[in-house]
Order: C-alpha cells, then structure tokens, then sequence
C-alpha cells in the first residue's frame, strides 16, 4: 500500500475503482437475473454519480436501460442534533415509482449505517420496492446499526481518527480512493 | 449553507448569502410538499409555540403546516382565550412559554420590536412572524421565492410595490430583501401614503429605491407588481380622500397591467380588498402568482425552521 508522510494513503487507483465498478455492476445484474426491474438511487453527493456510472457499465452488456435517480438523506438523519452545522440538502429525483421495484441504493461508504438507515426510511416515502439493496464502493467497518452492503467494491480497515474520502472525476477530477488520518481524537 | 444565527427577526441584517440558503432550501422542502407523503422526520422532538397577540390566517397556518411537515410538535397561543386575557405581561407569558419546552416560537405582536424583547428573554429560537409596522421577514423570503421561481434570478429586476406603504410591514421587510438580492425597487401610491425618506430606507442610499406617486407611470416595464392591502381601519385618519378615489387612481386593472411587462407576476400578501386595491379580474388572472405565494409560504416556513432548528443542541 503506497502512503506518504501526511497520514494520507491511496487505497484505490483509478483503475482499481473502474474495476471494482464493472464487477459489481456484473454482480447486480446476475443477482437480480437481469436489469429490467432495477432501479439505481444514489446518496448524494457522489451517489448519483456512481449509481449513472453502474448503469452505463450494465449498459454494454445488457438492453434494457437502468433508470438512476438520488436521495436526499438530510431530513432523515438522527444525528441534526449532534452536528453543529446544518447539513446541505441535495436534490432528491426518484425516477419512476419504485413500488414492485429492486431498488439499489448506492452510496460512496459504508461506515456507522446511519446514512444508510436514513436512506431507506426516505425511500419509503416514495413507495413500497420489492426490494432494497445497498452497494458501496469502500465498507470502512466501525458499524453501529444491524446493516451490511450487498454489494462491496473494497473492505478498508480503518481507525476512527480517518476519514474515506472517494473522489470521482464528476466531482473532483480524478477518480480515486484515499485514506486521511485526521489527527488525534 | 447554515444560517449563523438563532433568531429571524429582521431581514435588514440579512447577508445575501443568508437568502440564497434560505431560497436554496425552500426549494428541497417544495420538493418534501410534492410527494406522496409530504412530511419527513427531521424536527421530530422539537416543539414550535405559535404566539400570535393579532389576527392572521396564512402565516399562522402555514408556520403551523411547516413544522407539522418536519415532523415537530406545534401549539398555538392566541391573546383571546389565554392568560394574556388577564393581563400576564408580554415578559411572564415568555417565561411561561419557556417553562413549557419551545424550542422555537414564533411571535406576531402590535408593537414593533416585541421579538427583540422574546430573544433577550427567551433562550430558545424566535421568528418574527410581523411585529407592528417594522416588518415581516417570512413574507419577504417567500415574495422572493415566488418570484425566483418563475425569473430564476432577482438581479436587475423591476419591482413596483403599491398602496399604503407606510402602514405595511411587507413593503418595509420586501423592500428591503428585493433590494439586497439586486432588483430595482418602485413605491408607489397616495402621499399621505409613502413617505418622501422612504427611498433612503436601505442603507440610508438615495439610489436604491424610487418613489413614483404616479402609478402609470411606475408599472411601465415591471418584472414584478405588488399591491397591498389598503387597510381600511386607517381611513379615519383622514390619509385617503376616499376608497373609489384610492381604486381609481392605484388600483391595480388589467389595463394598468398592460403597461408591465408581458410576463409580469402580479403579487398580494393578502388578505385582498378586491375592487379596491386589485380588481377581481386580475387578482386570479394570468398574471397572479397570489395562490401560489401561499403555498410557498409553506416551503420558505420549513426552511426557516429546519435551518435555525436542525443542528442546534438540543
């Protein structure tokens, strides 16, 4: 594993990440035995993102198109309180009716489950999907709710005192995955 | 994003980047308001007063339907009916109010600087909801809105307000939030009406804000028309020579209209004095967003209470 002396280190290359991607746009595709009653939803901000780039994966190998859509989890969470700023609220855009639908909520880490536990309850909002999955591109551990990922692109073991930061050329320029220890806590 | 303060009680001192968070996050809680089930958990645990010492429907309402869609617990107080009936200080009724458990309580009073007076007694959130003639600050934040949402930008835009402007907390507080966002403020009506120092209202700048007695002339090319409510318990005051003379001369019709721009939004804070200030014919024609800033009310009101409410401690 490469690192530098910032406490900062490459966990996934560019590379490493197309990989990652194209195999569990493959793993949701076999799971579900085909796309045409997947719906993608992604947890802003790189949610939508990567939930677009899995549908373009599935793409080329399969017809049917993958509508990709993204959640607004702010006004769901349950830690406003704990949090000295208020969070931004990002746009929510569910496709179609995810009623009867496999939906896939997609997100960048999977770190306490609180994110994700929020995302199913604004999703439910929307209606009553056949079912919900949850793919991630890193499972950092550190979990404090019964939630798992169905799909993993890397597990990253790591201490409390680092943050994962996934970088998507969309949003920052260059694709990659980073470990940053933030100090002392 | 965040707001940095705890109280919203005038809109003089908001930074522009204040309004575009609060523009911002009316547009998400639209969004809440559109779905199937309008209402999400965020405020959950958190209690809203309602204080209102004057009468009103939609601002009471909607504060009402706002923190119900966050999911916080709301109560009303009304002067008629409650302690203040028998003569509780505005001070004890505060105290009162703080004992029960607000987090936040919104306040309607006669006299100008009463939420003043709630902040430095109350250690919760207030929002000013109209206090005498000094202002109105959800109202300006949802004429802004409701304008943004047609033009997109408020920037260089032409805003006539008319009527009474003296008596009207939402002429102070609108003129004041357009002028800020960049528009071009007009004030028009009666003399008695609008006083000569008004154009220097913001920022002591004579070159801000016109006044143009002339209404004709004022709505040539507007972007925006607001009309307000001509309040007819000031008549006795011998500041209007008479209502039919007041509808002719600023009342707002389809053939004043005419002169605006072609997509003109023509607003009312309501209630309305149709025939006298509006005729009926414009009030719900094309160019009426009137329902429309209620419903916004709601949206702009969610904002307001999830950005002072949401991650503060509890």
């Amino acid at each position: 594993m490469k690192s530098n002396t910032d406490g900062e280190r490459l966990v996934m290359s560019a590379d490493d990440l197309r990989r990652a991607l194209t195999r569990i746009a493959h793993e949701i595709v076999e799971r579900n035995r085909g796309p045409s009653n997947l719906v993608f939803v992604g947890v802003p901000r790189p949610g939508p993102v990567l939930a677009k780039r899995l549908a373009q994966v599935v793409a080329e190998f399969e017809e049917d198109p993958i509508p990709t859509g993204s959640i607004d989890i702010s006004l769901h969470r349950d830690d406003l309180k704990q949090r000295s700023t208020t969070p931004a609220i990002y746009p929510t855009e569910i496709p179609e009716d995810v009623t009867g639908r496999d939906v896939v909520l997609v997100d960048d880490v999977l770190y306490t489950g609180r994110s994700a536990r929020a995302a199913l309850d604004a999703l439910t909002d929307f209606g009553r999907p056949k079912s919900i999955q949850l793919a991630v591109v890193v499972d950092r551990g550190h979990r404090e709710l019964p939630i798992r990922a169905d799909y993993v692109g890397k597990n990253v073991p790591t201490a409390s005192a680092e943050s994962v930061h996934v970088h998507l050329v969309e949003l920052d320029g260059e694709d990659c995955v980073r470990v940053i220890n933030d100090g002392e806590k | 994003m965040p707001l940095h303060r705890r109280h919203l009680i005038d809109i003089a001192d908001f930074s522009r980047d204040e309004f575009d968070s609060v523009l911002e996050t009316a547009v998400s809680m639209r969004q809440v308001l559109e779905r199937p089930i309008s209402r999400v958990p965020t405020l959950r645990g958190k209690s809203i007063v309602n204080v209102f010492f004057e009468a009103s429907t939609r601002t009471r309402v909607s504060f009402e339907l706002a923190g119900k869609s966050l999911s916080a617990d709301v109560v009303n107080v009304a002067s008629s009916g409650s302690s203040i009936e028998k003569g509780e200080s505005l001070i004890d009724t505060f105290h009162t109010i703080q004992a029960l458990g607000a987090d936040l309580v919104v306040l309607r009073h006669p006299k100008a600087g009463a939420p003043d007076l709630a902040a430095r007694n109350l250690s919760c959130s207030v929002v000013n909801a109209g206090d005498g003639l000094r202002g109105h600050p959800s109202q300006a934040l949802l004429d802004l809105f409701t304008v943004q949402q047609h033009t997109g930008d408020i920037e260089g835009l032409k805003i006539v307000i008319v009527g009474d402007v003296l008596h009207s907390r939402v002429a102070r507080s609108g003129i004041w939030a357009f002028a800020r966002m960049g528009a071009h403020v007009y004030l028009s009506g009666p003399p008695t009406l609008l006083p000569p120092h008004f154009n220097k209202l913001v920022n002591g700048d004579d070159g801000i804000v016109r006044i143009e007695h002339d209404l004709d002339r004022a709505i040539d090319g507007a972007d925006v028309v607001m009309a307000l409510r001509i309040q007819k318990e000031r008549m006795h005051l011998g500041m209007l020579p008479d209502l039919r003379e007041y509808a002719r001369r600023w009342g707002i019709t389809s053939t004043r209209l005419s002169r605006a721009d072609r997509r003109a939004l023509l607003m009312h804070p309501g209630p309305m004095n149709q025939g006298i200030e509006i005729s009926p014919d414009v009030a719900y024609g094309e160019h009426s967003v009137i329902t429309e800033q209620v419903t916004n009310g709601v949206a702009v009101r969610m904002a307001i209470l999830y950005l002072l409410l949401a991650g503060t401690p509890a």
